[in-house]
């Protein structure tokens, strides 16, 4: 079905129904072919604009409809439970190795242009200070988008295609509250939590190269990380991390449920899944960095900082 | 005239003017119908004439673009998702694919709707999913298996178990005998028939085998798709009994009935060109 008028998924009535889709054709004799061209080439524009109106649209109703549930109802631990496991637990071991590697590969490439400066001990404060602002969160959300967003767009998709979404529905179980609210949760809780575990390797990681490999003092990395980096850099990163997480949630288990029918249909939502996920995580993660540093600013303005 | 008799004598469902439209595909144009209390009613039509969607308006699942779908008296598109949670309780709707949940075993999918809406301890739920399986022969013990490993006879079997658990008083079958073995079919068929007969319920069927019209109708509505009609024709080019689909002396109801291409390979070309 093309696009399905679901109560209960938050979408609208058909968007098209008064405006009709596609680009208008030209009728033979009164309009010449150049003019038809342009007509349809504007009104292909104009279906794209409605296209880009109604997305945004069907979205924020079903974001609202997952807000609605969940202040009014939490869903039950059955069904939070499993959905917990398959975020937070099976998560784990790709995070843990995510976080250790972003803090080699950061040591790595800071250790040759600090010891240029001869700052080597300085190389603490910048590993750990890009790691627990920046790179553990985004980096955690991204591969979290892939690992958790897109499996829980295939899921939910293959369950729109086989009607077994319908069928929750026809046996009064709404879908949002049940499908949708705890992974949602799910995301909120534990993908914080697991930024907190790569923000943790990550550290681990780089001293451990730093130390063994570079054979930088020990005192004086530890010395540097702590001078620099304060509580404010760290719950930074994990307050963006909320949000990455929400996003991956709804913007996933949106595209699971408007998927369209058919093993493409399935595939075309996982992927859209994680690649709406991952921009939605690099453009908030700019508006969110640029936020806290003018909050930061206004409350603690003039302190020193390496960045 | 007291209350329970008015509630009595207005149909269990009343469709007014319904409309439908996806994009510019128009699937159902101006439906008008009533289906009375206790009544099995079959809709027939070949593929694409809007059955599933006419299903799913009746359930609340599609909102029609124009028209009413009112239910005990009740306009559907009107209520609070609460208020359409009540209703949809009383109503049971049988899957074409069963559309079982793949997460769960069979017992877990049967249980479902009584897990949602009543309080009951495990033992009372065990024994009333035992009993429902039971009365659409399936043994006790497919309630561990998941529904991946059943037959396509099998899950549709329980798919109607898992319909049929909260007694409805309404119940959707989307074609219930497609893609099943003639001697399964008819084992549904009987299936229908003694649901109705047994729990009085009102049966709306959709399906395009002939056996299963015959078995279980009483009344048959025929659609025809929208795209094969004139702008001023009825979709409905059938509604009546049984026994008067074969005297009918409408065309594109006999064409159906007798299962006769007649041109339509012709003029399937001819609209492909």
């Amino acid at each position: 079905m093309a696009a399905r008028n679901n109560r209960d998924d938050g979408s609208a009535d058909n968007p098209h129904d008064v405006v009709g889709s596609g680009p208008a054709e030209p009728r033979d004799g009164d309009i010449s072919a150049g003019n038809g061209m342009l007509r349809a080439w504007i009104a292909s524009w104009g279906a794209l604009a409605i296209d880009v109106f109604c997305q945004v649209g069907n979205m924020s109703l079903f974001v609202g409809r997952t807000f609605a549930w969940m202040l009014t109802r939490l869903p039950k631990a059955e069904t939070i439970l499993p959905n917990f496991y398959e975020v937070g637990v099976k998560s784990l071991p790709v995070v843990a190795l995510t976080g250790t590697f972003i803090g080699m590969v950061l040591a790595v490439q800071s250790y040759f242009q600090f010891r240029q400066m001869g700052l080597e001990s300085r190389l603490g404060a910048v590993i750990n200070m890009s790691l627990v602002r920046e790179l553990g969160p985004v980096l955690a959300a991204t591969m979290l988008a892939g690992r958790v967003g897109s499996a829980m767009a295939a899921q939910l998709g293959t369950m729109r295609v086989t009607e077994q979404i319908d069928a929750l529905d026809s046996m009064g179980a709404n879908p949002i509250y049940y499908l949708v609210v705890p992974r949602f949760l799910a995301c909120l809780v534990l993908i914080p939590t697991l930024t907190v575990m790569a923000d943790f390797m990550g550290v681990v990681g780089g001293y451990l190269f730093s130390v063994y490999r570079f054979e930088i003092d020990r005192h004086f990395y530890w010395y540097n990380s702590a001078q620099y980096v304060g509580a404010w850099d760290f719950f930074g990163g994990i307050f963006k991390s909320f949000f990455f997480g929400g996003a991956i949630a709804l913007v996933s288990c949106y595209r699971g449920f408007h998927c369209r029918p058919g093993a493409e249909g399935v595939g075309e939502a996982a992927t859209s899944a994680f690649v709406h996920s991952f921009v939605l995580i690099l453009v908030s993660d700019l508006f969110l960095s640029m936020g806290l540093d003018a909050f930061h600013d206004a409350l603690w303005s003039g302190s020193a900082k390496i960045f | 005239m007291s209350d329970a008799l008015v509630t009595a004598s207005i149909p269990l469902v009343q469709l007014q003017r319904l409309q439908v439209r996806f994009d510019s595909n128009q699937v159902l144009r101006d439906i008008s119908l009533d289906i009375e209390r206790g009544s099995t009613v079959v809709v027939i039509g070949e593929s694409g004439c809007g059955k599933t969607v006419l299903l799913k308006t009746i359930l609340g699942l599609i909102r029609p673009t124009r028209g009413t779908v009112k239910f005990d008296g009740r306009e559907l598109m009107k209520l609070s998702d609460r208020e359409l949670t009540e209703q949809r309780v009383r109503m049971g709707y049988v899957f074409q694919q069963a559309a079982l949940f793949d997460s769960m075993t069979i017992g877990q999918n049967v249980a479902f709707p009584l897990r949602q809406h009543r309080r009951l301890s495990e033992a009372e739920i065990r024994e009333q999913v035992v009993r429902r399986l039971a009365d659409v022969g399936l043994p006790e013990s497919v309630v561990y298996r998941k529904p991946a490993e059943l037959s396509g006879g099998m899950r549709k079997r329980v798919g109607l178990a898992r319909a049929l658990m909260l007694n409805p008083e309404l119940i959707l079958y989307d074609e219930p005998t497609t893609g099943l073995d003639p001697i399964m079919s008819d084992v549904i068929n009987e299936l229908i028939v003694q649901t109705s007969q047994r729990e009085d319920v009102t049966s709306i069927v959709i399906t395009h085998d002939m056996h299963t019209v015959r078995k279980v109708a009483g009344r048959v509505i025929m659609l025809y798709p929208t795209s094969r009609l004139s702008a001023d024709e009825p979709q409905v080019v059938y509604d009546g009994l049984v026994s008067g689909l074969d005297a009918c002396g409408d065309r594109r109801v006999t064409q159906f009935v007798h299962g006769e291409a007649g041109e339509r390979l012709m003029e399937l070309r001819r609209e492909t060109a």
